[in-house]
């Protein structure tokens, strides 16, 4: 799950609009962007949209780490590719974000200054190549677990974002599960590669769907407009229910020793994460925090002769052509 | 089959020349994936980085079919030492700014893309075979990096003088792509490659049209002072690129991932 911790927006808007407006959502309609919404509603779409954006661009950092020392061609390759996808879901979701009334340079600003997050998960260094595997196989997998029913989100914009961008991500946790397959039963030091990945992943990947909000006033609110369609808790534990036979079908021990069976709910019982890590993390207090802010920074920074002289040229060009018309 | 008059090691180091310099400025490319200006530029640069290294990989697993000692793809890649590595110097040049690689770009894909358009008439059909799936994404390559030099050179002042400053330091490294040696005569004798003075020909027509274009300045100064990487004599950056992707190989011989 790349969006975290979405609080809602109250609406101060007309109660007969607003009445009207849920009515449209709960007959299951989609909402356009050119379509009347609540304030709340749009406010709370900006975040979650663009929390997910920043994720996909910072996301690009941790496994682009390893681009330059992927360790045959093809794996070199299909992980460019990998990169390059996130890279263009983070072009759609801004797209989508954009509908609402918001510019992508006014997103990246929200970015750079702190005031948007992105997903805690990203903050996490990735040490060795196994952590390539860990990362598609048990992060997109996370991500895949909440966007899966995002597809049926009530904003169209997003809902069909989120369609191309499930295609992609489940070929990305299938890569990511191929590494590991390969580390699991390579030699004895890429087994231990594997296995040291998933410790460090596991518990951060169960932190990607955010805290229990079972009883939240705000999941509330962002579930009946079908913004957010399951709770917290119930997307973590179908991902530890997928999760955990996976592991054991690489021969990788989950590193929680409460994990058990449960027959009654049919599911898995599992430690929690440590959640005043995650809000350290999320503070920015996490391992790669600093480094993954500042080389979007960077980017951006470095990159501002660049746009600049590209308007520059594209304005140049088009007193050219008033001129020439005007001849 | 390839020309039979050639010997192999000729033709196999001729291969690999066309191979490291994919693999290099790949490699390079590919290092701006998640730190470029715009995101629609992060895509196209982590695309032009898959292209070349789709290409290398296709000119690699020919000259280990050459070679014929069972080596493959990823032996030639990831198991040759600088010395062995025959791509142009200015292919492993660091990126710079955005500016010094989309003029790297520039200046390399305006003779990449008529070599290949030259090989597809090659008279070693595998030669031309994988200059026919080359040349099409080299020529896109081609399109976007003259686009993007015109742009901003004619832009503001700054990204003309950056790209004015790109250009003059790549300059003394453009003339090594020409300077034909043994290696060269021979593919060219055998009608498998073209002269590189043709190729030369046709470079400094696309050149001249897209710096007059940009507003700028052909360097004064000697295209051939930095030379010698065809031969296996590189500069000092080449080791660093190697050590960087050659670690998981090296460091665990035999392992598969």
């Amino acid at each position: 799950m790349y969006a975290q911790m979405i609080t809602s927006e109250k609406s101060s808007d007309d109660p007969e609009l607003l009445a009207a407006f849920q009515a449209r959502i709960d007959r299951g309609e989609r909402i356009e962007p050119k379509e009347w919404m609540p304030e709340g509603y749009r406010k709370t779409l900006i975040r979650q949209i663009g929390q997910h954006a920043h994720s996909e661009i910072v996301g690009q950092l941790p496994e682009g780490n390893w681009i330059t020392r992927a360790p045959t061609l093809e794996r070199k390759q299909i992980l460019l590719a990998k990169v390059q996808d996130e890279a263009g879901h983070g072009l759609y979701l801004y797209s989508a974000c954009e509908t609402l009334g918001i510019s992508r340079d006014e997103l990246f600003d929200r970015l750079h200054s702190g005031a948007m997050k992105y997903s805690s998960i990203f903050n996490y260094p990735t040490l060795t190549w196994a952590d390539m595997g860990a990362v598609g196989w048990l992060v997109d997998g996370a991500a895949i677990m909440n966007q899966v029913p995002l597809q049926r989100t009530s904003y169209g914009p997003y809902a069909r974002a989120m369609v191309r961008i499930c295609k992609e991500e489940s070929f990305h946790q299938r890569q990511g599960y191929t590494i590991m397959m390969k580390m699991a039963q390579g030699t004895p030091e890429q087994k231990a590669m594997a296995q040291d990945a998933l410790n460090r992943f596991w518990y951060p990947s169960l932190m990607m769907f955010g805290p229990s909000d079972k009883d939240s006033v705000h999941s509330a609110q962002n579930m009946a407009w079908k913004i957010k369609i399951n709770t917290n808790d119930e997307l973590r534990q179908r991902f530890v229910n997928e999760t955990v036979p996976q592991a054991r079908y690489l021969g990788l021990e989950v590193p929680d020793e409460n994990l058990t069976w449960n027959e009654d709910k049919q599911g898995w019982d599992f430690s929690e994460p440590d959640w005043s890590e995650f809000f350290a993390v999320l503070k920015g207090d996490g391992p790669c925090n600093e480094e993954r802010l500042g080389a979007r920074r960077k980017a951006w920074d470095d990159g501002e002769w660049f746009r600049d002289g590209l308007t520059a040229y594209a304005e140049k060009q088009a007193a050219r052509r008033k001129a020439h018309a005007a001849e | 089959m390839v020309a039979l008059d050639l010997d192999r090691q000729t033709l196999f180091d001729w291969l690999l020349r066309l191979g490291d310099n994919a693999l290099i400025l790949g490699h390079r490319t590919s290092e701006w994936c998640g730190h470029g200006p715009a995101l629609e530029e992060d895509i196209a640069l982590a695309n032009t980085a898959l292209d070349l290294i789709g290409h290398c990989q296709m000119w690699y697993t020919l000259a280990a079919e050459v070679e014929g000692k069972g080596r493959t793809a990823d032996n030639l890649a990831y198991l040759r030492d600088a010395i062995q590595f025959k791509n142009v110097k200015l292919v492993e040049l660091p990126n710079g700014d955005i500016g010094q690689t989309m003029m790297r770009e520039f200046l390399f894909n305006a003779f990449h893309f008529e070599l290949l358009t030259a090989l597809t008439g090659s008279t070693d059909p595998k030669v031309s075979e994988i200059a026919a799936k080359a040349v099409k994404e080299v020529a896109y390559q081609l399109d976007r990096a003259s686009d993007l030099v015109v742009r901003l050179g004619d832009g503001t002042e700054e990204s003309h003088r950056r790209m004015q400053a790109a250009l003059d330091y790549l300059w003394p490294y453009v003339g090594e792509m020409f300077l034909a040696d043994a290696t060269d005569d021979a593919l060219a004798e055998a009608g498998i490659a073209p002269r590189l003075t043709d190729i030369q020909t046709k470079w400094e027509a696309i050149v001249s049209d897209t710096l007059d274009e940009a507003t700028l300045t052909r360097p004064d100064r000697r295209p051939d002072v930095h030379t010698g990487g065809k031969q296996g004599r590189h500069t000092e950056h080449l080791g660093y690129i190697l050590a960087e992707m050659q670690f998981l190989q090296r460091a665990y011989p035999g392992a598969e991932w």
